[in-house]
């Protein structure tokens, strides 16, 4: 095995490029639409009557326990390609931003089942009490849930949804199966050109550490800021 | 704070017009559990009725189910002749109220808590108003110039901006009682409202509430173990075992003189 940093030289800008544009705008923006839709979740399986409430909790069992890449895989080629939306492109840039963009709901879907979690565990903890004076002011219920509920429920379950957003920042590499360029695919793209893959592979492992790591730092340190 | 002083010599039970609260066959079973069963009783306009007894003997549940945490299992509460959960309808069947019918009238009532149940996630002023801005509609400003001058009466004028959690229990429970009082209720509950407080802090939370007795017309239904509390400031005590009122008198006699055996066992273990 031979280190050659010159293809560490020349991959490193186009990897940050690819971890910039595309890994860190997926996991942001997939992070923020999975921690709305999985508050939602978490309401709805609460507030919906029975029979409704079932359906979904069977929907994001379903979505839970399958994986990632099917679904990238399901979504891309099963579902948007034969509407023509996919094909129908008038360059590859916009070809590979609509790639982008199933990847992205791909994503939030997939982890706001999880996220759901967070926040029920998150509700449950609540003492009933709380409910109580609610009910004894006579908000209403949704302003309760606005007010009371989901202020308490967001610290509780805060430190979990920043693992999970963590959890699917390292996930991100799944979308090579649907062929968005994010960074992993292009570290593989120069490796094979340069036949030589240490360098590049390395740089991805760095890139990751060095982003998630300190995410993982202020997590904490957030969580223990979050008492009240 | 509704109007100063009526009530020192206010209604007792019997007095004319249409009682605060009636409880009319009232049943409530916890699974196979009966707790209450065929329970009545009036409560007038402005009166205080202190409900003692055993535990396990329905004191808290008659407050929950005044407040609607428990739901009714037979029977009736009317609130000022208006039903509350269930009414009996023109084929005289009994029938639940729809959700937005009972919340206009639990609006009319208001409770304290034994653990106070404070909102942790906002200040002290923003738990008074919370109800009054977004359940009465009031500005934000007018709620909390009252909330303030409520702060004041209950000695804690200066902590508005901390959060309940900074406080003391009894300077909680003072916030709670003040978050009641800012729905301007016509009843108020107190459910065993010092039993969770350091023993040096309850002398406050009762002052508060001596001074909420005197100087206003609330309507009072107190569970309670402080006895001398109880004998001050209510018109009425009811005893109660397993689910029923086994007597009832003004508070002097009731501590004084009590007439039922077990009435007297209970007074003599608890005083």
């Amino acid at each position: 095995m031979h280190w050659d940093w010159s293809i560490a030289r020349d991959a490193l800008p186009v990897m940050l490029k690819a971890f910039f544009e595309v890994t860190l705008v997926v996991t942001v923006v997939a992070s923020i639409l999975s921690a709305l839709l999985g508050l939602i979740w978490a309401i709805g399986l609460r507030e919906m009557p029975g029979a409704l409430s079932k359906v979904l909790a069977f929907v994001l069992s379903l979505l839970r326990n399958t994986p990632i890449p099917l679904q990238l895989l399901i979504a891309a080629y099963a579902i948007v390609q034969p509407t023509g939306w996919l094909s129908h492109t008038s360059s590859l840039a916009q070809y590979q931003h609509r790639l982008i963009i199933i990847g992205i709901v791909v994503f939030a879907l997939q982890y706001s089942t999880y996220m759901a979690e967070s926040y029920r565990g998150g509700i449950e903890s609540i003492r009933s009490g709380q409910w109580e004076a609610a009910t004894a002011l006579s908000l209403p219920r949704r302003r309760t849930w606005q007010a009371v509920i989901v202020p308490q429920a967001m610290r509780a379950a805060l430190p979990s949804l920043g693992n999970w957003a963590i959890a699917m920042f390292k996930d991100t590499p799944y979308l090579i199966a649907i062929s968005v360029p994010e960074m992993v695919s292009q570290a593989q793209d120069i490796g094979g050109n340069n036949f030589s893959y240490i360098e590049v592979m390395t740089i991805a492992g760095l890139i990751f550490l060095v982003a998630s790591y300190p995410t993982a730092i202020l997590m904490r340190t957030l969580e223990k800021k979050l008492v009240y | 704070m509704s109007s100063p002083d009526l009530s020192k010599f206010a209604a007792t039970s019997g007095t004319s017009g249409t009682p605060r609260i009636v409880f009319e066959d009232v049943e409530k079973r916890f699974g196979k559990n009966v707790v209450l069963n065929g329970l009545g009783f009036e409560v007038a306009k402005g009166e205080r009725v202190t409900l003692i007894g055993p535990s396990g003997s329905g004191k808290t549940t008659i407050l929950r189910l005044l407040m609607t945490l428990e739901e009714l299992s037979g029977g009736y509460i009317y609130v000022d002749g208006e039903p509350l959960t269930h009414k009996k309808a023109d084929n005289g069947k009994r029938t639940a109220l729809r959700p937005k019918e009972v919340a206009l009238i639990r609006r009319r009532i208001g409770m304290v808590f034994q653990q106070f149940n404070l909102f942790p996630n906002m200040s002290v002023i923003e738990n008074i108003i919370e109800a009054p801005v977004h359940v009465l509609g009031q500005s934000k400003e007018e709620a909390r110039s009252k909330a303030q001058s409520l702060l004041d009466q209950v000695g804690l004028g200066d902590r508005g901006d901390e959060h309940p959690t900074r406080l003391s229990g009894g300077q909680q429970q003072r916030v709670a009682i003040a978050r009641a009082l800012a729905m301007e209720p016509e009843i108020l509950l107190l459910d065993e409202v010092t039993s969770a407080l350091d023993p040096e802090l309850v002398g406050d939370v009762l002052g508060v509430l001596r001074d909420v007795a005197n100087t206003t017309d609330i309507t009072m239904l107190l569970v309670t173990h402080e006895m001398q509390f109880a004998r001050d400031v209510s018109h009425r005590v009811m005893m109660f075992d397993e689910g029923h009122i086994i007597e009832e008198s003004a508070p002097d006699a009731m501590f004084s003189n009590p007439q039922h055996e077990r009435t007297k066992k209970f007074l003599q273990a608890i005083l």
